[in-house]
């Protein structure tokens, strides 16, 4: 009841944003819930999957720049540029799950790192192609059977479509396939030993995973119509990755939280002085010592600990 | 048919000879307890029959099914299932889930997405089911890593029959439980189905001889006596070596 | 001719990343941590050696002084962050990452934007002939420190008593620890010496690579190919693989300009495929 109650609330809160809110803060607001997708979606992999991964930025970018490409090169319609932008992330999170898979552990993400640096390094070196670090400019939000043009229906898109996507996280966790997957996130030799092939879960989560990265990417794009290799880049995966540990790993609602609270942040220090990454920094430090289980965590402690003193 | 049968298995870890050609039969509903020290090779059989290594040659036969190079899910998909002898549980989930995965590895309800967990009733039913039958109901809801030494044993044990395997791989279940915990284990295995085939490693006589319809004694990595209690007890090797240990 | 000189090139590059990709494969054959910092130790090496350098004109101090100040830090890392975590790879990857970032923001904020190249030493600041085309002997003195650097392991570590508590380390830390090792000495110590190598690198790559915001990145991704194609753990993997990837990556930019980065990866996707651990890595 509680639990319908605090739903219910948050989403009342996000539907009537763009009326309370100056439309400075309503895009605040749309960039936080994209990166809260993103987080979410890394969490799969961490939080459930016990597989790190430090090159997640690959499935955000792959998904925005094949939308981008197909929009501006091909001038492809968005019926077209946006599912096939979830399709590229959804095959690159495959291709990655088909080198990566073999290691384990520090190998793992290693190996995530390099491969997501390639893409990089595609985005990067094409010039003629990808317009090097100029990027591509000028990208148009979409048009499905309404204009998505402006910041407010543009902002109830995303909120739609990220709130449906975290339902269907939520949904996949909540199943005997999520099941599985904490299972072999703690032991992988006992699921082994009780039917479960786990290369197959592990490969359907990074899938999955990179599904959903590639959605919050392509929205990404849409949001700053706008892609450049940043969007690619080490800082973009190490961002997503802080977000799902401060907020709490293995907790979708915590990497959401966590992706908010890191996105505000950011906006709140970089208007104030120019070392956001130093105070990154410094953040990773902070909870790898201090709140190694994130807000939730935290949380959780403090509401045990009150209940019996 | 036999319901396993092992010929000349052999496995070497670099130089060294864990299993120097092992032939073994076991017949469907046979209690089989392999009994040797630390190091004579017994786990390392265990893992080339479960699949957790491979065996550099010789022939593993699940119901006359060649299983010899099946990774370990495969074979368990087949109707084997084990414990280890070093506890392996799923530690952060409750132990209901833990059998409740065991159910669904059983019944191959592995790639389902969208229904929760919970809306599978039957499975849930038949989990609470199996916990209450071995006294663990109270346990149900207590995530694993909480529980006693004894009872995670106990748990792991659930796990692995919760399938209805066909062959059962018990990796001294007994090991560091205290005199108590152990006479319970041993009625917990004693109670089992007549027609569940069980191979257990076990390093006590009196524990092996409690449960054995037969007896198999491995020594550096050599099956070097196998029979009834009164011909294990009489063979000179075993007792010389039981004793030179003692 | 031609050819010889991008050979050289690919060589002197290669010789580079040894010194970065062994103090890597040390940390991690030792410790098992990926260290992410590791490019910035290079990028301070080459701030610091410039500052040295342009202070008191002497590129030879620069070349102590530099990595010893790296060495400390990457001792107090070690000491009181890292060790928290033994064997706990996340923790540790986000601590890493959490100094990639700090390092790199305060190097930005100390040195600014601008990227600086350092001055080569008056010693090797000429070029020889080399059958009719002039090369710069820095790069030769350059293949010949990276040598001298191989050899000065090698022998630490196999002709030493640290170096075999080391192997032994590297082999099962708690055999050594039962040998009566002090582990947790040996623990700083590697990780110390680890930082050194790649300050080291900066100051030597200084004049060739240089130093700029973002190079920390550079850096380090190009170790991690190298150790991931040598293999953790191993010094003849760092040696070999950062010839391979040294001339990969300088021939690639010649052929394949806008996929220079691709003449690195696809053979590293090839050896990942083929053998996971590297071509020298147990696994």
């Amino acid at each position: 009841m509680a639990r319908a109650l605090a739903i219910s609330a948050i989403v009342a809160v996000f539907l009537a944003a763009p009326f309370a809110a100056p439309s400075y803060y309503v895009g605040l607001l749309t960039k936080m819930l994209i990166y809260a997708l993103f987080a979410m979606s890394l969490d799969l992999m961490i939080g459930y999957a016990g597989l790190a991964s430090l090159g997640h930025a690959a499935f955000f970018g792959l998904g925005g720049y094949t939308m981008a490409l197909l929009l501006m090169r091909a001038h492809a319609s968005a019926w077209i540029a946006f599912p096939a932008g979830l399709v590229a992330a959804t095959l690159g999170g495959a291709v990655f799950a088909l080198l990566a898979l073999r290691a384990r552990g520090s190998y793992f993400l290693m190996i995530t790192l390099a491969l997501a640096q390639v893409v990089w390094g595609i985005a990067f070196g094409w010039r003629t192609l990808t317009g090097g670090d100029d990027g591509l400019p000028g990208i148009k939000r979409p048009v499905f059977l309404i204009s998505f043009a402006d910041q407010t229906p543009f902002y109830y898109l995303v909120a739609t479509l990220v709130g449906l996507s975290a339902l269907a996280m939520w949904a996949v966790t909540r199943s005997p396939y999520g099941l599985a997957l904490r299972g072999i996130r703690d032991s992988e030799t006992r699921m082994r030993a009780m039917g479960f092939n786990v290369w197959r879960h592990q490969f359907a989560a990074m899938a999955i995973s990179a599904f959903f990265a590639g959605l919050a990417g392509c929205l990404f794009v849409y949001n700053n119509r706008f892609v450049s290799p940043d969007a690619l880049h080490v800082v973009t995966s190490a961002e997503g990755l802080i977000m799902v540990i401060a907020g709490g790993a293995g907790t979708l609602f915590g990497p959401a939280l966590g992706a908010g609270v890191i996105i505000f942040l950011e906006d709140f220090i970089s208007s104030h002085t120019q070392r956001w990454l130093l105070v990154l920094g410094v953040i990773y430090v902070a909870t790898t010592l201090f709140a190694p289980r994130g807000i939730v965590g935290l949380w959780t402690d403090f509401s045990t600990r009150k209940r019996k003193p | 048919m036999s319901a396993l049968s092992i010929e000349g298995v052999t496995k070497s870890f670099g130089g060294v000879q864990a299993l120097r050609g092992v032939t073994l039969s076991v017949e469907a509903g046979q209690r089989l307890v392999l009994l040797g020290p630390n190091g004579a090779g017994n786990t390392t059989l265990f893992h080339a029959i479960s699949g957790n290594i491979l065996a550099s040659s010789g022939r593993v036969a699940l119901f006359g099914e060649d299983i010899t190079r099946l990774p370990p899910d495969a074979r368990a998909r087949r109707g084997l299932a084990r414990t280890f002898q070093i506890t392996n549980l799923l530690p952060s989930l409750s132990v209901l889930d833990n059998i409740r995965l065991a159910l669904c590895g059983a019944d191959r309800l592995t790639f389902r997405f969208f229904k929760g967990m919970a809306s599978y009733r039957e499975t849930t039913s038949r989990a609470t089911r199996l916990l209450a039958d071995w006294g663990l109901a109270d346990a149900a809801d207590r995530t694993v890593r909480n529980l006693s030494y004894g009872e995670q044993r106990q748990v792991e044990v659930v796990m692995a029959i919760a399938a209805a395997p066909r062959l059962l791989l018990l990796d001294e279940p007994t090991a560091g439980l205290s005199p108590a915990e152990t006479l319970g284990l041993v009625d917990m295995v004693r109670k089992l189905p007549r027609d569940m085939t069980i191979v257990m490693i076990e390093h006590d006589m009196d524990v092996a001889f409690e449960i054995a319809d037969r007896v198999a004694v491995m020594h550096r990595g050599e099956l070097i006596a196998e029979g009834n209690e009164a011909e294990i007890r009489a063979n000179k090797q075993v007792s010389d070596i039981y004793l030179g240990l003692e | 001719m031609i050819w010889v000189i991008h050979t050289l090139n690919g060589v002197s590059l290669g010789m580079l990343l040894f010194l970065l990709a062994a103090g890597l494969s040390l940390i991690y054959g030792l410790m098992k941590i990926l260290n992410l910092t590791h490019g910035s130790y290079y990028l301070l090496g080459a701030y610091i050696g410039s500052t040295v350098i342009q202070t008191t004109g002497s590129w030879a101090l620069a070349l102590v002084v530099a990595p010893l100040i790296v060495a400390a830090l990457g001792a107090v890392m070690e000491r009181f962050f890292l060790r928290r975590f033994h064997l706990d790879e996340l923790p540790q990857t986000l601590l890493t990452f959490g100094f990639l970032f700090i390092i790199g923001d305060v190097c930005l904020w100390i040195w600014g934007g601008d990227p600086i190249l350092l001055p080569k030493p008056a010693l090797f600041a000429k070029s020889i002939d080399l059958g009719g085309l002039s090369y710069p002997e820095y790069r030769l003195a350059l293949i010949a420190a990276g040598l001298a650097v191989a050899a000065a392991l090698w022998w630490f570590q196999e002709r030493t008593r640290i170096g075999a508590m080391l192997r032994a380390g590297v082999d099962d830390a708690e055999t050594a620890r039962a040998m009566g090792i002090d582990v947790s000495l040996l623990f700083t110590l590697v990780f110390a010496v680890g930082a050194f190598l790649a300050a080291l690198g900066g100051v030597l790559g200084g004049p060739i690579i240089g130093a700029s915001p973002g190079a920390d990145f550079d850096v380090m991704l190009l170790a991690f190919v190298v150790v991931i194609v040598g293999g953790l753990g191993s010094l003849r993997g760092a040696l070999v693989g950062g010839l391979l990837i040294g001339l990969l990556d300088n021939f690639g930019k010649i052929f394949f300009p806008e996929f220079a980065l691709f003449t690195i990866f696809v053979p590293m996707a090839v050896i990942l495929s083929f053998r996971p651990t590297g071509l020298f890595g147990r696994a």
